[in-house]
Order: C-alpha cells, then sequence, then structure tokens
C-alpha cells in the first residue's frame, strides 16, 4: 500500500512537472479573479454580455469567432428574441443566387459568426503581415488563459527607452517579445455599456476575457455542474464497493 | 475433443448454448473459479484497470469517428463541431482525451508491478513479452490519436517523431515517406493515421486476449512472488476478486471524472488549441506527457541515430528482461538491495519525463544523460549481475503460510488460514 501510495504521488508529481509552463514568461501574469475558474464557478453573465459588446463593437473588426453560432448566446443569457435581431443585423454570405453568384443576405441564429476578412490572405494583407488570430479558443490557446489575454489587453505601455520597435508594431509588455501587431484595442471608455458600468480599460479587459472564456469553454459550466454529482456519486459507490469487498472477504485470512 | 460439451448448467436455454459452444463454462471457469492467489494487494487492480479503460477508450472513440472529418482542411474544426455541436460531445471527447492518460497512468504502474514482484519470471515470461507489445501498440495508438485534432502540437509532434525514422540508413528515408504518404506530414498522413488509429485498438484487444490466456495458463503471480502449492493459496476469482477490482475500478472512475470534470485540459497543451500551421513552427514542441522520458532519452544524446537507437532500445529492452535478471526469487520483498535500484530507477524515469519537458540546455542534458545511463544499466549491468550477488532474504514456505515476518504477517495459527476451497 505504501509503495503504491508513493508510486501514485510520483506519477502525479511528474504530470505536474510536466504541464508546467515551457516557456518562461518574461512579465509576469496578471491574477485577476475570475467568476469561473474554481471547481463551482460559473460565468458571470452580465460581463459576459458586456463582453459580447465589446467584441462586436471592437474585436470582431478584425478577429473571427469562426467555431461559433448566433444560437450559441442563449448561453451568456441572451434570449431568442435578441438574438435573433443580434443575428439579423448582420451580413454573412448566404450561398448562391438565381444566377449561381455568391450573395449576402442577413445572418440567422443558425449562422456561423461573421468573419471580418474572406480568408488568410486577405486578413494579412489588410494588417500589416499580422494575421489576427480567431478568437474562438484564444483563451484555451495560450499558456496562462485569461490572465494571459487579459495581460495582452491591458498591457500596452510605451516601449522602454532604446527599445527598437519594427515598423506598424507596438509594444506590450505582456507579449513573447513584446512587439505585437495588434495596435491598442481597448482604452478607457472605448465602449458604452447600457448597465450604467463604468467602463475603465480593465474593466472592459475584464469583460470580453469573461465573454471569449465562455466562447473557448461553452461547457464549462454544465460540465462542472455533471462533474459534482457524478463524483458525489462515484464516492458513495466506492463506499459502497468498499463494504461489499470487506464483507465478501470477512470469512477470509488474508 | 470432437462431441457435444456435458454442459452443467441447469438454466435451459444456457444449458442448450453452453452444450454447443461452452462460452458458459469458460466464463464461470476462468472468472468464476478461476484459483487466484490469496494475498494479492491493491496492485493487481491494474490489470483490470486497463481493460476497463480499454473499453472506455473504444466506446467512446467509436462515437467521435461519426463526427470526426479525418481531412485537414476540416479535422480541426470539426474537434469543435464536437465539442460544441454534438449532444454531449464535450463529454466523449474529454473522456476520451483524458481517458489516454489514464490508460498510461494505469499500465505503467501494471508494468512497475510485474518489475517489482517480478511477474516477468518463468514461467511468465511469453506473458510478459505479450505486455510488452501491447505497450508498444497503445504507444503507436496514442501518438496516431494525438495527431487527429490537427492542432499545432499534433502537426509539429507528428513531424518529429515520424522523422526520428529517417536516422536509419538506406531505408530511413523511405520509411518516413511511406508514413507521411508524401514529402512532408499533410492530409494523406492524417487519413492513414486515422486509419491506423482505428484499427490497432482491436488488434490491442486480440494481443490482451493472448496476454489473459497466458496468465491463465500460467496463473498469477503474487506480492511473495512464490508458487501456489495447495488450493490453501487460492481463493476463487469471484466474488474475493471480483469484488477487489470494483473498488479499484470505482476509485479510477473518481480519478478519471475529476480530470473529465474539473481539469480537462490540465494535461494538454494550450498549442493544440491553434490549428496546424505547417508554416510555424512553436516554440517548443513537446509530446504528451506519458512519452516524455523516452523524449528525454532521445535527445540526451547528440547524434540523431544513436538517440532514436537508445530511444527505441528503452522500449526493446523489455523483452529481454526475464534473461536479463539472473535471480530466482521474484518479490523484490525478499531482494532488499535491488529494491533500491529499482526504486532509483522509477526516479531515474520521472526525472527523464521532467527533462523530456525541458529544452535540452544546461543541467537539462546532463540530468537526461545520466538518467539515461542508469535507464540502461538497470538492465544491462545491475539486474544480471545483482542476480549473482544478492542474497535474498528466505522465502517463506508458502503463501497461505508465510513464516517469515514482513508485510506478510507472522506465522498464521492453524485453522485461521483458510476456509478449505469448494471449488476450484
Amino acid at each position: 500500500m505504501r509503495t503504491m501510495r508513493s508510486l501514485l504521488a510520483g506519477a502525479f508529481a511528474a504530470t505536474l512537472l510536466a504541464a508546467a509552463p515551457a516557456v518562461a514568461q518574461e512579465t509576469e501574469l496578471p491574477n485577476q479573479k475570475w467568476s469561473f475558474e474554481n471547481p463551482f464557478g460559473t460565468y458571470d453573465l452580465a460581463a459576459a454580455q458586456r463582453g459580447f459588446q465589446i467584441y462586436s463593437q471592437v474585436c470582431s473588426n478584425c478577429h473571427s469567432l469562426q467555431y461559433l453560432h448566433y444560437r450559441d448566446l442563449s448561453g451568456i443569457g441572451l434570449n431568442a428574441e435578441q438574438i435573433k435581431a443580434i443575428a439579423a443585423a448582420v451580413t454573412v454570405p448566404d450561398g448562391t443566387d438565381d444566377q449561381g453568384q455568391p450573395k449576402d443576405g442577413p445572418a440567422t441564429p443558425a449562422s456561423q459568426f461573421r468573419s471580418p476578412f474572406p480568408n488568410v490572405k486577405a486578413a494579412a494583407a489588410m494588417n500589416g503581415g499580422g494575421i489576427p488570430p480567431d478568437l474562438s479558443l484564444i483563451v484555451n490557446a495560450r499558456e496562462g488563459g485569461p490572465n494571459y489575454v487579459y495581460g495582452i489587453l491591458t498591457g500596452y505601455t510605451d516601449a522602454p527607452e532604446g527599445f527598437k520597435l519594427g515598423d506598424g508594431l507596438y509594444y506590450n509588455k505582456m507579449f513573447p517579445g513584446h512587439q505585437i501587431h495588434m495596435p491598442q484595442p481597448l482604452r478607457e471608455g472605448t465602449v458604452d455599456y447600457t448597465d450604467g458600468t463604468g467602463n475603465s480599460l480593465e474593466q472592459e479587459a475584464h469583460d470580453v476575457v469573461t465573454f471569449l472564456s465562455w466562447a473557448a469553454n461553452p461547457e464549462a459550466v454544465e460540465r462542472k455542474q455533471m462533474g459534482v454529482r457524478i463524483v458525489l456519486f462515484l464516492v458513495f459507490l466506492t463506499g459502497l464497493t468498499y463494504a461489499v469487498k470487506r464483507k465478501v472477504w470477512a470469512d477470509v485470512e488474508h | 475433443m470432437v462431441g457435444l460439451h456435458k454442459s452443467e448448467f441447469s438454466n435451459p436455454v444456457i444449458n442448450w448454448i453452453d452444450t454447443r459452444l461452452p462460452v458458459f463454462t469458460m466464463i464461470q471457469k476462468e472468472y468464476g473459479e478461476f484459483p487466484t492467489p490469496r494475498n494479492f494487494n491493491y496492485f493487481w487492480n491494474f490489470g483490470a484497470l486497463a481493460m476497463v479503460n480499454l473499453v472506455i477508450m473504444i466506446a467512446t472513440g467509436i462515437f467521435l469517428a461519426m463526427n470526426y472529418q479525418p481531412n485537414s482542411e476540416l479535422a480541426f474544426g470539426s474537434i469543435q463541431h464536437i465539442m460544441r455541436d454534438v449532444n454531449y460531445g464535450w463529454l466523449l471527447r474529454y473522456i476520451h482525451q483524458n481517458g489516454a492518460s489514464m490508460f498510461f497512468i494505469v499500465t505503467y504502474i501494471h508494468i512497475f508491478r510485474g518489475l517489482y514482484y517480478g511477474s516477468f519470471k518463468a514461467p511468465r515470461e511469453l506473458l510478459w513479452i505479450l505486455g510488452v507489445v501491447i505497450l508498444i501498440i497503445m504507444m503507436a495508438t496514442a501518438f496516431m490519436g494525438y495527431v487527429l485534432p490537427w492542432g499545432q502540437m499534433s502537426y509539429w509532434g507528428a513531424t518529429v517523431i515520424t522523422n526520428l525514422f529517417s536516422a536509419f540508413p538506406v531505408v530511413g528515408p523511405k520509411i518516413v515517406t511511406l508514413l507521411w504518404g508524401g514529402f512532408s506530414v499533410d492530409n494523406p498522413t492524417l487519413n492513414r493515421f486515422f486509419s491506423l488509429h482505428y484499427l490497432l485498438p482491436f488488434l490491442l484487444v486480440g494481443v490482451i486476449f493472448l496476454h489473459v490466456i497466458a496468465l491463465h495458463l500460467t496463473g498469477s503471480n503474487n506480492p511473495l512472488g512464490i508458487d501456489v502449492k495447495s488450493p490453501q493459496d487460492t481463493l476463487p476469482f469471484h466474488p474475493y476478486y471480483t469484488a477487489k477490482d470494483s473498488v479499484g475500478i470505482c476509485v479510477f472512475l473518481i480519478v478519471l471524472s475529476v480530470l473529465v470534470f474539473f481539469a480537462p485540459n490540465y494535461l494538454g497543451d494550450p498549442n493544440n488549441f491553434i490549428p496546424a500551421n505547417p508554416l510555424q513552427t512553436p516554440a517548443d514542441i513537446v509530446p504528451e506527457w506519458y512519452f516524455l522520458p523516452y523524449y528525454a532519452i532521445l535527445r540526451s544524446v547528440p547524434d540523431k541515430l544513436t538517440g532514436v537507437c537508445l530511444m527505441f532500445g528503452s522500449l526493446l529492452i523489455l523483452f529481454v528482461l526475464p534473461w536479463l535478471d539472473t535471480s530466482k526469487v521474484r518479490s523484490l520483498r525478499f531482494r532488499p538491495v535491488y529494491r533500491v535500484t529499482l526504486f532509483v530507477w522509477v526516479v531515474a524515469v520521472i526525472i527523464l519525463g521532467m527533462c523530456g519537458a525541458h529544452k535540452p540546455e544546461g543541467i537539462w542534458v546532463t540530468l537526461s544523460r545520466v538518467c539515461t545511463l542508469y535507464y540502461f544499466a538497470q538492465f544491462l549491468v545491475i539486474l544480471p549481475i545483482l542476480g549473482k550477488l544478492e542474497r535474498p532474504l528466505p522465502l517463506p514456505e508458502s503463501i497461505s503460510h508465510p513464516v517469515i515476518g514482513g508485510r506478510g504477517g507472522g506465522p498464521l495459527p492453524t485453522g485461521a488460514t483458510a476456509k478449505p476451497m469448494e471449488k476450484a
């Protein structure tokens, strides 16, 4: 038993170490409090809706969210009417017309989120060679997750003395190498919230990262709530099974 | 052997079938009455756990394959389709993804059990060899499975690992082209990996079947490593070990559930959330955690061919393990010196795993070299020599009479040892 425990501990330690970030962060990650971070956490829907507003007004000019459909917005608490209205206001490619020519039309809840650029080459050409990454999974795709994305959004400062900044690049203390193609997207007052929330840079960044975290893991709340029930059940089942095992073995010296 | 089987089952339907195809008798014999040493500890759960794990992987995998697109243009998106649009697709995928990690945890512990209690020694050499075959097939399956999501780490991992074969002289480059189905990792590679990823688990089922047949011929080893001498030493598999395995399965499911529901991407790499891009190499290409020790061995020497040979050698050496160990004593409970060296070996493997996760720079190079050296020295030097030099502790007379103290407990009063076997 003792050996088994130490072995499991060893294996666990090995996985911990293996999963540790391989690339050292140059700037320390911010450590924000997120509504969704602990095992029981849920998405702050008001923040996610504000974040969606920022995405629509700011981010979506350059960044796609291609793995989401408008119908998915029910996940941040929007109702069917709201989603229909949001989709209808967006123009997306809509098959072909009677002449066989591609045509555009209003999106429906079933449509994919509109992408700002038709393809990667167009995206690069419009952004000085930088390709704005798709944001569907951005929170999962970066070491540090939400804190990293928050760090980028709030990480714009003046380049330090003597730092040679490339053409069309901006200084960001969080970005590896500190030179980023993206101009500072959010500042204090970039959006006006309808719910009266203050629009400081920190608030805006926090809201949009909440939205993007939901976009990357829309199943997270359901998953964790299911997990609590399943783990509790399994713990009960383990106890029961162990009792059965004890009873079966009660008459055997071993 | 020609003729109908005389079935002893009273249920007429079962009896009818069993007379013509004695599967029920077989199950009864191999999983009901099967005489099993009475002194198993919980390490003996891990074979059953691996079996359960394989079933989970095949079951989830079949449903994932229904929604997955093995096409380099569509693969990444189809995974997102599974995660977002397929009913409980996220659950299937996260079980499959973390089930792979659990499969390796369980299998590595199962292998350690074999090493520690000498389960590879006569007469179980072939049982062990089949086990090594299972490990290798499992690794190939896992590697190809990791390529399927077609993320950055999938793509670059596939590129690095398949490129290893190019180190072999003459045939190397041809093997690589064959693996790729072209001149770089591309759509044909993904297609063939998907096909093989679906095929190999069933091959695995076949080899596991042989593994189990071999086990049921030799009978199980046990923590004392001594042979079963009388029916007093054994218990029928059911209900004793079905009950004990059930406890292990429940605990296994708890660990899997915690990973799946609360930390599904903990063991993964953020880079695999970025679609594969042949034009952009990630800063650090690391395999999944279960390959890290081998990856460290590969990178421990500057010469590619030597590294590749060492890496494959670290697995292949397991095939001849039964003949490298010169000691007749199986269980390391009675080999105090060798026990220490085995623990050092485990630590070396864990350190190798850490080395594999870091860039081969500075201390990590030295560490990986030292540990690689120890990895092989354990098998090629310590094992053959120590078997001759070490004086093992006295072995107990029998499983039911462990006359020697230690974890088996002192001599048992007669009568308390066991009720006589009703079946066996």
